[in-house]
């Protein structure tokens, strides 16, 4: 199917997986089951009979509703934009610049794998969460819109009538499932747990009364319900390689595999929980424009957990995309605060660093759970220095650094001639390094 | 003032800018109706309800505040500066907390100009620079409408030349 965008050009549109009704009807139909079943199981509502008619007259007109809006959404590319077509009362037409592409997601929900259908989402820049999100594809269809969305996104120009290949791919690291586990295990929700259902066994027998436990339910579900969310989601955690970026894939039922092209990536941030530490484990977050607004800090994951020495060459083959060939954040010399910053924080002070060389700029915080920031200079997109009353009595000053939604780097109590010497330094290196940036279309990039 | 801490906020070489003192103006007024109509009220009803004299409490009390709020809006206004530099823009504002900001031309989304009725009264409007970061907290409250516009064309005009991809 064809339709004239202008006169004289035709864009040829396709349509998504005709299952889509279906597997989007599901979640609704399963809320009407749930009631119904609630209803009986309660014996109320006497016999089934009204709801079973509504029932009855919802779902078709749903599958109907689904049917037409599938029928009216369709989507093609016009050249350097993906355009996305959809509404049968309210006709929406959207067009996506694929220059400003920022990561490519296929997800694929749990009803949608036992169907083969799978979503594409794509994160651009501004607007709404996952914007020109495609739901559902099949499966294979998905993987090629992927490639051939990142073929266009990189500049590579296919001939007509042709498929762009799928880039191939190297495994870097996958994140075995009981190492996972372990870190889920010693985190602060567990030990919580575990003080918790002290409480409790002391609370029941102490009062004797076994109800007493299911006054501490309330508090042990949640913090049970985030440690089966974490395994859940990061499950089979898999980092790959491939000349269109760093492919992420993840997930037990719903499975999701990130694609983030080279120069997407805005910051990096090591962390190192206390509990881990005896491991020699660290979890690598990464900052990507357009995954901050779904909020979900999940999504931000690059290696949920890892041996430190195979976290660091990951950052530094991510880093060698971003900024060339680099030895490493652990390499940039740190300067710490002055001494008396343990004035204002008494404990922390002494994990308070910053350093930058011509590349990133690197800060860490933190004693019992320590952070190291990394951001490529090219990416600030503004720098502060602030100043509160009692860091003013002292002398000293913090930079900030403003980057789309995701991590915020910053460098607390700083001397305060210091940070004005950092922040002049910071915006000199961003500004050689913006010159020196390389193409948004990284196909042409050359190698050198 | 720490010498020390005086080099932070002003880089070397620097011009500020000061926006215009109509700012304090507006924020005076509001200030003043904000304090002033409750302090009124409150003496009404005490010299109605109770005695003449207990009246006098809410309107000194007001009027202590008043004048220590006109102190602080002096202080901050003054407080407020903007640099043009070849490649980016400056600015600085506060008191007690004090922030200076530098946003890269090229790093500019848009820029929005607004003014409030009480603004518009005043002559004064409000800059604002959006970079794609929700952190950048870049505006410039209470400059004339012309030299706003100035700003804002200049502003969008610097940042096309040297847009830079994210």
């Amino acid at each position: 199917m064809s339709t004239p965008v202008e006169a004289g050009r035709v864009v040829e549109l396709r349509r998504l997986h005709p299952l889509t009704p279906f597997v989007r009807g599901w979640k609704a139909l399963a809320v009407i089951v749930a009631i119904l079943g609630q209803q009986a199981a309660e014996g109320r509502g006497g016999s089934p009979t009204p709801m079973l008619i509504v029932l009855g007259a919802v779902v078709p007109l749903a599958l109907v509703y689904g049917w037409v809006a599938w029928l009216f959404t369709r989507f093609g590319f016009d050249g350097e934009e993906l355009l996305i077509e959809s509404g049968a009362l309210f006709r929406r037409s959207r067009r996506v610049r694929l220059d400003r592409l920022q990561a490519v997601d296929v997800v694929r929900p749990l009803l949608g794998r036992l169907l083969g259908l799978a979503e594409l989402r794509l994160e651009v820049v501004g607007g709404r969460s996952s914007e020109g999100g495609l739901a559902y594809l099949g499966e294979d269809a998905a993987l090629r819109l992927r490639a051939e969305l990142l073929a266009r996104a990189a500049g590579v120009r296919a001939a007509e009538g042709e498929e762009a290949p799928e880039a191939p791919e190297v495994v870097l690291h996958k994140v075995p499932a009981g190492r996972l586990v372990g870190s889920v295990l010693l985190s602060m929700p567990t030990i919580l747990t575990l003080g918790l259902a002290v409480v409790l066994l002391v609370g029941v027998a102490i009062t004797g009364e076994p109800g007493f436990a299911f006054a501490i339910l309330p508090v042990l579900l949640p913090l049970g319900g985030g440690m089966a969310q974490r395994l859940i989601s990061e499950f089979d955690f898999t980092v790959a390689g491939s000349p269109d970026g760093l492919r992420l894939r993840r997930g037990l039922l719903e499975t999701r595999a990130q694609t983030v092209p080279p120069g997407r990536v805005q910051a990096l941030r090591i962390v190192s929980p206390l509990l881990w530490r005896s491991r020699g484990w660290v979890r690598v977050e990464v900052s990507v424009a357009g995954y901050g607004k779904e909020s979900a800090s999940e999504s931000s994951a690059l290696l949920p957990v890892a041996p430190r020495h195979e976290a660091y060459d990951l950052v530094r083959l991510v880093l060698q995309a971003e900024v060339g060939p680099h030895p490493g954040p652990e390499a940039v010399p740190l300067t710490p605060v002055p001494a008396r910053a343990r004035s204002i924080d008494p404990v922390a002070w002494r994990g308070l660093a910053v350093g930058a060389d011509d590349r990133v700029f690197v800060s860490t915080r933190g004693v019992l759970r320590r952070e190291m920031d990394v951001v490529p200079h090219a990416k600030a997109q503004s720098v502060r220095v602030t100043q509160g009353p009692l860091q003013r009595r002292l002398g000293l000053a913090s930079l900030h650094l403003d980057l789309p939604p995701g991590i915020r780097p910053y460098a607390d109590h700083r001397d305060a001639a210091e940070a004005g010497e950092l922040l002049r330094r910071e915006v000199e290196l961003a500004r050689a390094a913006r010159a020196r940036a390389l193409p948004e279309r990284w196909a042409e990039r050359r190698e050198g | 003032m720490d010498t020390r801490s005086a080099d932070a906020f002003d880089p070397p070489g620097t011009s500020w800018l000061p926006v215009s003192p109509r700012l304090a103006s507006v924020r005076r007024g509001l200030a003043a109706a904000l304090i002033g109509v409750p302090a009124v009220a409150a003496a009404v009803l005490l010299a109605v309800f109770a005695a003449l004299p207990w009246a006098l409490v809410p309107l000194l009390g007001g009027a202590a505040l008043l004048a220590w709020a006109w102190a602080v809006v002096g202080r901050q206004v003054a407080a407020w500066g903007y640099a043009e530099r070849d490649d980016d823009l400056l600015l600085r504002n506060g008191v007690l907390f004090r922030k200076l900001v530098v946003v890269p031309y090229g790093r500019m989304q848009f820029v929005d100009v607004t003014a409030g009725p009480l603004d518009r009264a005043a002559g004064v409007a409000r800059v604002q620079l959006h970079t794609a970061s929700a952190t950048t907290d870049a505006s410039i409250p209470g400059l004339p409408p012309a030299e706003a516009a100035r700003l804002r064309d200049r502003l969008a005009a610097r940042g096309e030349a040297r847009a830079a991809g994210l």
